[in-house]
């Protein structure tokens, strides 16, 4: 039974890995929205797992968050502010999606070399979840750096917290989980409320980050 | 804990928290400028108290003898900053470049962000100080887009972005060291707590530590503007509001600071894991000559001095790195003359860009001519920066140097060159700035000088003369950083 309950919330931990690598390719603004609702649904579920296996309620209330707010609320505005902004259809570019994948396993192996060797006397439970948080912390890393498109970046951010998410989750009783994911929660309605504010296309035509760089012309 | 110390410490943060309520519900701005100043004021009067109260730990906040340093003179720059801002608020309503709304959104967040700030240097655990630096970095984003320009909301977004990555690799960071202390001090609040953090250090697990470690510098380095993570400070420093510059540069990358070296103490502890001096020295280095070389080619004077925030932020870490008595008291002492040099020469280069309407440095010329107070202010304040002798920071980099010659000669090198290079820099950009036919001026502005000439006040008497119980003071927090 105990081996069973380790096995559910690896095989949820690593879920989310393989969704962050789908995020990794996923080239159509609506597909890269859905892969993410994806991604929060088994975040969700595998915190919602270890609150049940830690018998620590406070983690439920996190599940919730993760379920509420960035399965529901965070998908629909996006959709909403795509449609706006009439980029919703749009497919970007996204260039040498064999290297990427490539990068993303090694990222995946550093972690584990890193991490296993480092936890040896932890939880077995715990120690392979933050390895794998480890791992989709760097995948969303990688996203926000191949990836040209503000709102690409943003969801390589969501994902990279989401990791971060699993592994406060994952540390057998830490405090303030709670507290930490509702703070990382209220940064990432900024950042959705800043897309749609700051009007990026608006301003600049496009949501291009290259035509930033444009914007910089001329200045020192 | 004492009730006394107690209620101090819960001021400092209440404060500011009651006081952003406030200006958020007063509509005149001149009337919420003046409860700005005097919430500041107030808060750092209380810090103050703590200089006379005996240190001790209790509840979610906890004072010792590091972060009495920070706090003091985190809330003396908040409060001449409230001052200069009062002034430089005043001249952005007349030309219109600001609205009364948006005067008093500016207002509610600098008072939120002395209250995160204070939050963060007061924290008794891991925890609290993390969500207290993001609200600082939250506040300070919204601050610095204030202007609604396409420049502003590029720089905005740009720390954003930025500083929401270094703060979630501080939080993983955070985590891990939970992880690593946990077996030892057992699960709740106690294996995120500072002291019994400490006092159990060399028995948690190394290699956690080291991960952990790795991850806390990358997070926190960020916000402090380290090489290679520093993109988002120039452009932040560049087009936000001028007090804000200032309160950048003179207290927020400090706060970033104080979370690394309360780390850095941690690993030190604990005798099997990697000690953080190497890396916090190759990080500091790399700013200080980096910074110096981009100092050359800049035509924007905020910018400019953005750049030599970098440099310094990367002398003091690399004096840190050193670690040791003397490179410990160095640092501190170079880290508290750069807050006040750097955020006095924000306030004269506010207000030359507004006489002069823009914050090119080849449209200001001849400001000693045509503006003798801001212009020898912000002669004395560079003279200073670039550390000649007497002001504070020839002192402090001085005993950099010449700590670094006894025991490490060859990072010494390195450490020289990027100090001449930025001295060569400012020096060149000064002399275009200051003297010769003066350009002309495009509106007149009411200074309020006197929170310049404090701050280099201050740090001309440093150079000249160091009260001994301030170098006693700093000497017992050189001794705890180890």
């Amino acid at each position: 039974m105990e081996l069973l309950t380790i096995d559910i919330a690896h095989v949820l931990a690593g879920a989310l890995v393989l969704t962050s690598f789908m995020l990794l390719y996923q080239d159509r603004m609506s597909g890269l929205i859905n892969i993410y609702t994806l991604h929060a649904i088994i975040l969700s579920l595998s915190v919602a797992w270890q609150a049940y296996y830690q018998d620590a309620p406070h983690l439920y209330f996190t599940a919730c968050i993760a379920a509420i707010f960035k399965a529901l609320i965070i998908p629909f505005s996006l959709r909403s502010i795509m449609k706006r902004l009439r980029i919703h259809r749009t497919v970007e570019v996204v260039g040498g999606v064999g290297i990427t994948m490539l990068i993303g396993i090694f990222l995946v192996a550093l972690s584990l070399v890193v991490m296993l060797p480092a936890t040896a006397s932890a939880d077995p439970l715990s120690r392979e979840d933050i390895a794998f948080a480890l791992a989709i912390v760097l995948l969303g890393l990688l996203m926000m750096v191949t990836r040209r498109n503000v709102v690409s970046q943003v969801i390589g951010f969501m994902s990279l917290e989401n990791g971060l998410v699993l592994a406060a989750a994952g540390a057998n009783g830490m405090p303030l989980v709670v507290e930490i994911s509702v703070a990382f929660s209220i940064l990432i309605a900024f950042i959705v409320i800043g897309i749609f504010l700051f009007r990026i296309r608006e301003r600049f035509d496009n949501v291009d980050l290259s035509e930033l760089d444009r914007v910089r012309g001329g200045r020192s | 804990m004492s009730s006394d110390l107690f209620m101090v410490s819960n001021a400092l943060v209440g404060i500011p928290a009651v006081a952003a309520i406030a200006v958020a519900l007063e509509p005149a701005y001149r009337r919420s400028a003046i409860i700005n100043l005097c919430a500041s004021g107030a808060t750092f009067l209380f810090a103050l108290v703590l200089l006379v109260v005996e240190p001790e730990s209790g509840g979610y906040l906890f004072v010792d003898d590091l972060n009495i340093v920070f706090v003091v003179l985190s809330t003396f720059i908040g409060f001449t900053t409230s001052v200069y801002s009062a002034s430089y608020i005043d001249h952005e309503i007349e030309t219109g470049r600001l609205t009364t709304r948006n005067v008093r959104f500016y207002h509610a967040m600098y008072q939120s962000l002395m209250c995160a700030m204070n939050l963060a240097l007061l924290a008794s655990n891991i925890g609290l100080m993390w969500v207290a630096v993001e609200v600082a970095t939250l506040t300070t984003v919204l601050m610095v887009g204030i202007y609604r320009t396409p420049h502003a909301l590029e720089a905005a977004w740009k720390y954003f972005i930025l500083g929401s990555v270094g703060i979630a690799l501080a939080l993983f960071g955070t985590i891990l060291i939970y992880m690593a202390a946990e077996p030892v001090l057992g699960q709740g609040y106690d294996a995120m707590v500072w002291k019994t953090l400490m006092s159990q250090a060399p028995q948690f697990n190394p290699r956690m530590l080291n991960v952990a470690f790795v991850f806390l510098m990358l997070g926190y380095g960020t916000k402090v503007g380290l090489a290679p993570m520093h993109a988002w400070l120039p452009d932040a420093h560049a087009e936000g509001p001028t007090p804000i510059s200032a309160v950048l540069s003179g207290l927020l990358l400090n706060v970033a600071l104080y979370a690394v070296l309360r780390f850095k103490m941690l690993l030190t502890a604990n005798a099997a894991a990697i000690t953080p001096g190497p890396l916090m020295i190759t990080l500091g280095l790399a700013s200080l000559i980096m910074a110096a070389f981009m100092l050359y080619r800049r035509g924007d004077i905020k910018r400019l001095f953005a750049y030599s925030s970098i440099e310094h932020m990367g002398i003091i870490a690399f004096a840190f790195g050193m670690g040791g008595p003397l490179a410990n008291f160095a640092g501190l002492l170079h880290m508290t003359m750069h807050s006040l040099t750097k955020s006095a020469i924000f306030f004269s280069v506010g207000h030359i860009a507004q006489v002069k309407g823009t914050q090119k440095i080849a449209d200001i010329r001849g400001l000693t001519q045509s503006q003798p107070a801001l212009g020898w202010s912000l002669v004395v304040g560079v003279v200073a920066i670039i550390g000649l002798p007497p002001l504070g920071i020839f002192m402090s980099e001085f005993l950099v140097v010449s700590s670094t010659f006894a025991r490490q000669p060859l990072l010494a090198i390195p450490l020289v060159f990027g100090l001449l290079l930025a001295f060569g820099a400012l020096l060149l950009r000064l002399t275009g700035m200051a003297f010769g036919e003066p350009s002309r001026d495009q509106g007149e502005v009411k200074a309020s000088m006197w929170p310049v000439y404090a701050h280099l006040s201050l740090v001309l008497l440093a150079g000249i003369y160091l009260p001994s119980h301030v170098v006693t003071w700093f000497q017992n927090v050189a001794r705890l950083l180890g």
